[in-house]
This record gives C-alpha cells, sequence and structure tokens, in this order.
C-alpha cells in the first residue's frame, strides 16, 4: 500500500519534472513566432501597399516609364514560360538520377564521391550558376539571352533538390515492399516504374515543388544570363505571326521575369514605382503559395492510396 | 555429413525436389552458413527450425536469391540444385529473376503493394507478361481460392490490400505466392505478426497448400514446425545440426542438441 507521503513526493518529482515540458514548448513557440511573425509582416506590409495597385491592366500591360501605366505583362509571362521549361528539363533529369542512385548505382566510391557532391551542388551559391550558364548555355550552345537559357539555367539550380527528395521518398518505402516485388519476379526495371515510382511519386512532387519555389524567385542567375529588364513585347506564341512562327520559337526569345521586373521598379526614385514593386511581389508570392498549395492537394491526393 | 533423404528413410511417396548441397553463405566476412547441406521434398512441408541468428531464414533466402539485392553477400560454394531439371539456382550463370519466377516467397510481415486486392495478386502475373484481362481475372480468382480468401474479398477486389486485416493481408500475400504456379513457396516465419486464430488459418492453408507445391518455412515455433511439416531440420550457428521425419526430430532426436532445443533446455 502507497504511502500518502510518498505519493505526494512522487507528484512533486512529476510537476518538477514537467517544467521542462513547459520551458521547452514555450521556447518552440517563440523560436515558430520569429519565423512566422517576420514573413507574416512583411507580406501584410506589401500587401498594404501593392494590393490596391492590382488592377486587370496591371497583369495586361507591358512595363512603362509612367508609373501607372506600367504592368507586369511581360515579366509574368516570363516567369510562366521559364519555370515551364525549368520543370521539363529538371523533373525528368533529377528522378533519374535519384532512382539510378538508389536502385542502380553500384555501392563503391564513385557512388560516394557523387552522392557527396549532390549535397555540395545544393549549397553552392546560385551567381555560379548564373556565370556558368553564361558560358554554356549562352555562349558556347549560342541559345542567347533566352527563355530556354534561363530554364535550363534554374533548372540547373534545382537540380539537386530533386534528386535529393526523390532518393529520401524512394528510401521511405519500406525495405518488404520491395523485396515483395522482386519476389514476385520483377527486373529492377519493373520494381521502378510499377511501385517506387508509383509509391514515391508524393514525396518527389513535395521536391520539385520546394524547387521550383526556390527558382521562380531567384533573380541573381537570371541577371547574370543577361535577362532583360525592359520587355515591351511577348515571346511569339506558336504559328503566330507573319511568317508563322514554330512550335518552339519562343524558347528563343528575350525576357524577362518577375523577381527582375520588381528589382527594376525598386531601384527608380519615384514612389509609384514602389509601390508597383509591392505589387508584383504580391502576385510573386501569391504564385509561390498557390504553387505550395497545389503540391499539397495533389500531395493528399495521392497519399490516399498508399498504406503499408 | 550425409543426411539421409526421405527417400533412403523409405517415406511413402517421397521424391526429391531440390537438394542444399555442402553450402557456404558469407554476409561481408560473417560466414552465415557452413556447409550446409539438406534435401526438400516433392510437395511435402519442410521446416526449418532453430534459435535466432542460426541462419534458418538466411538458407531460405538462398532459395529464390533474395541475397543477390544486397552488396557483400556472398554464395562461397556448393549450391542448390532443383529437380528434375538438375539446375543449381546459386550458379552465377543462372539468373536470379528466373529463379524467383519458379520459387516464389511469403514474408514475414504481410506485405501487400499499395495497390487493389487484385492488382496484388495479378501482379505475379503480370511480371510474366500475362495482359489478357479474363485470363487474369481467372487465374486471381483461382489464386484467392487458393489461399481461402475469395470468399471474404470477392465483393471487394478493388479496395486497397493494406484494407484487410492482418491474416487476411498475409493469404493475400499467399494468393500473390501462389497465382503463378511455382515449384516451391518459401514461408519465412510466416505466422510471427499475426494472432493465434489467424496463425491457425494460415498453418491449416499451408497443410492444403503441399497438394499444389512444396514447401519450405521458417519457423521459431516448434509447436508450429511439429504441427504442419513432414520434415524438419533443426540449425544451429550456421549449421545443418539434424534432419529428418518431423516426428522423430520431435520424439526420438538423434542428437543430444537438437534433443535440448526441442525439450526447451536451450534456445
Amino acid at each position: 500500500m502507497m504511502k500518502a507521503a510518498d505519493l505526494a513526493a512522487i507528484r512533486a518529482i512529476i510537476t518538477r519534472a514537467k517544467r521542462w515540458d513547459l520551458f521547452f514548448s514555450l521556447l518552440g513557440i517563440l523560436s515558430l513566432m520569429v519565423g512566422v511573425l517576420t514573413f507574416t509582416v512583411l507580406f501584410v506590409d506589401m500587401a498594404i501597399q501593392g494590393v490596391p495597385r492590382l488592377s486587370v491592366d496591371f497583369f495586361t500591360s507591358f512595363p512603362s516609364r509612367r508609373a501607372e501605366h506600367a504592368g507586369i505583362l511581360s515579366a509574368w509571362v516570363g516567369t510562366v514560360l521559364v519555370m515551364l521549361l525549368t520543370a521539363l528539363a529538371a523533373v525528368p533529369l533529377g528522378v533519374a538520377a535519384g532512382v539510378y542512385l538508389e536502385e542502380y548505382a553500384p555501392k563503391n566510391w564513385i557512388t560516394d564521391i557523387i552522392e557527396i557532391n549532390i549535397s555540395n551542388l545544393a549549397g553552392i551559391p546560385s551567381i555560379v550558376y548564373g556565370l556558368l550558364a553564361l558560358g554554356l548555355f549562352v555562349y558556347y550552345f549560342g541559345f542567347g539571352q533566352s527563355i530556354l537559357s534561363a530554364g535550363l539555367t534554374l533548372a540547373l539550380l534545382i537540380l539537386p533538390v530533386i534528386i535529393v527528395a526523390t532518393r529520401e521518398s524512394i528510401r521511405a518505402i519500406p525495405q518488404s515492399i520491395h523485396e515483395g516485388s522482386y519476389a514476385c519476379g520483377a527486373t529492377t526495371w519493373q520494381t521502378v516504374s510499377d511501385h517506387i515510382l508509383p509509391y514515391s511519386s508524393a514525396g518527389i512532387l513535395t521536391g520539385v515543388i520546394i524547387g521550383m519555389a526556390r527558382a521562380i524567385g531567384e533573380t541573381a542567375p537570371i541577371i547574370t544570363i543577361g535577362a532583360l529588364t525592359f520587355i515591351a513585347f511577348l515571346p511569339t506564341a506558336p504559328f503566330a505571326g507573319d511568317p508563322p512562327a514554330g512550335l518552339f520559337d519562343w524558347i528563343f526569345a528575350p525576357f524577362t521575369v518577375m523577381p527582375i521586373q520588381m528589382f527594376n521598379w525598386t531601384s527608380r526614385p519615384e514612389a509609384a514605382f514602389t509601390v508597383n514593386a509591392a505589387a508584383a511581389g504580391f502576385v510573386l508570392v501569391f504564385m509561390t503559395l498557390a504553387m505550395n498549395g497545389l503540391a499539397i492537394y495533389v500531395r493528399y491526393r495521392l497519399r490516399k492510396n498508399i498504406k503499408w | 555429413m550425409k543426411l539421409q533423404t526421405g527417400v533412403e528413410a523409405g517415406v511413402e511417396g517421397a521424391v526429391l525436389k531440390a537438394d542444399v548441397r555442402e553450402l557456404d553463405f558469407y554476409y561481408g566476412a560473417f560466414h552465415a552458413l557452413k556447409r550446409v547441406s539438406m534435401p526438400i521434398h516433392d510437395h511435402m512441408v519442410t521446416s526449418l527450425i532453430g534459435p535466432s541468428g542460426c541462419g534458418k531464414s538466411t538458407l531460405l533466402r538462398c532459395f529464390n536469391r533474395m541475397h543477390d539485392l544486397y552488396p557483400g553477400n556472398r554464395y562461397a560454394g556448393g549450391g542448390i540444385v532443383l529437380y528434375p531439371d538438375n539446375t543449381n539456382l546459386l550458379s552465377p550463370d543462372v539468373d536470379p529473376i528466373e529463379v524467383r519466377m519458379r520459387i516464389s516467397m511469403v514474408f514475414q510481415k504481410p506485405n501487400p503493394f499499395p495497390k487493389s486486392i487484385f492488382e496484388n495478386v495479378a501482379y505475379s502475373l503480370r511480371v510474366r507478361g500475362m495482359r489478357n484481362r479474363s485470363e487474369l481475372a481467372d487465374r486471381v480468382e483461382a489464386a484467392l481460392k487458393g489461399a481461402a480468401l475469395w470468399n471474404e474479398v470477392s465483393n471487394r477486389l478493388d479496395e486497397l490490400g493494406a484494407n484487410l486485416s492482418g491474416g487476411q493481408q498475409q493469404r493475400l500475400c499467399i494468393a500473390r505466392a501462389l497465382a503463378s504456379d511455382p515449384e516451391i513457396i518459401l514461408f519465412d516465419e510466416p505466422t510471427s505478426a499475426l494472432d493465434p486464430i489467424a496463425t491457425a488459418s494460415i498453418e491449416e492453408l499451408i497443410i492444403e497448400l503441399k497438394e499444389k507445391v512444396t514447401i519450405l518455412i521458417v519457423t521459431h515455433n516448434m509447436q508450429q514446425a511439429a504441427r504442419i511439416s513432414d520434415f524438419t531440420a533443426y540449425m544451429y550457428l550456421g549449421e545443418m545440426v539434424e534432419f529428418g521425419v518431423t516426428d522423430q526430430i520431435f520424439i526420438k532426436p538423434q542428437k543430444k542438441a537438437t534433443e535440448d532445443y526441442i525439450t526447451g533446455r536451450f534456445g
């Protein structure tokens, strides 16, 4: 039989021990708030400044010397097209590289060196990618200061992110599923295409979106390869114009993107341009959030049918 | 050491299906199987028993070349000969995929794919190139009936395999292993993650299955080995200690070590 005094002592110990729980949860909330609040303040400030400036005209006008007539048409079209090429280049390359490293690569020192370097690539400053791309894509391959050059540059930039995300989500598949597939007599490719890719697609998609969200805001490498800051025309749509443009002529067009347009406006002395920059910033953040929202939704749909 | 096969011992209906011959196996530097020999009899249940780490699962996973999936594993001598065609399963000339097409496996923990019940069973047929829908449907139904699961799932073949209970999931995995009409099915402690009722139904199923297929089962449950198997092999520290007809192993073991393990004095 427990004595009353002992019980009181145990309770005192528990109360004392639980103080650390309280302390840590407060610390955690505080750390969380530093990040969340900072972003919220910045975003709300930008929204207050920029949102009143948003109108249909803002999205359908080219940049102009007069702030009230200036819009982001060439910038958002440029951003969308560059992102499209980035995804088209980075997703197949990144996923293929990740699958190769996890499922096919022999376990030896060459593979180890490649693995270490992929993590290192993720840490290289983006301007360095810009310089590489200037030499390689713009001059050596002769793609010029085009949407194609920009898309490929950003693809290189986010490739490590996609490779790492692919490998992580493949590793999250239980070994027993892996062995189960091989035990049925599947080849490595059958295992990859019937099991590994379908079950890891949600995780891979998350990595792709994280990478894209990083790429959409990149300015330095895009400036390095020579994106123009003032573009008052759109790339020619496929089959438009006279003589008609080819299906892929637009990828060689000069372009600008949202962050460059913002950067250009913030460096103007007139206050009205600062408002434009805030409005463009709001649109850019909204584009990023929309992408993340889409990713969360698709991930939810994909994961619903995956249980082990 | 030469083991007496069931054929030599005059067991009724005993025909050899496979023969493990002085097999050595290494995990890196660790000598996991030491000159292991044992016969496998056609349409019989053979149990592998022994304490944890004795090499019984290692031996089982040699039969479908599961060890080939991981670097550092090495078959270092001897082999497993499959009859009647006298193929050495461990020969470097034999493709492990060919081996796995002939010998299927049921794992310790039920591992249905996150696909529908139908697709789980159909998968072992799909990797064999079967595309015809009605043929697939017939074979899946036959396999599910063979695994005593058809009555429980016939009206929900489109549901996820993971929605079934643990015992049903394991029977689904048995159906998957059975669908391709294998020569041998390997069971790696198939009931260790299941409750007693599900265990009983799996045991009953294994006894029924030997009509169709040869069975090799690893179990850490000696009563289970005694209940379901025709032959039993006792392994210890990577060596084959004793092999024989189950009744004989459990009632009158030839070796002191086997007797100690079976009577619970050791292990």
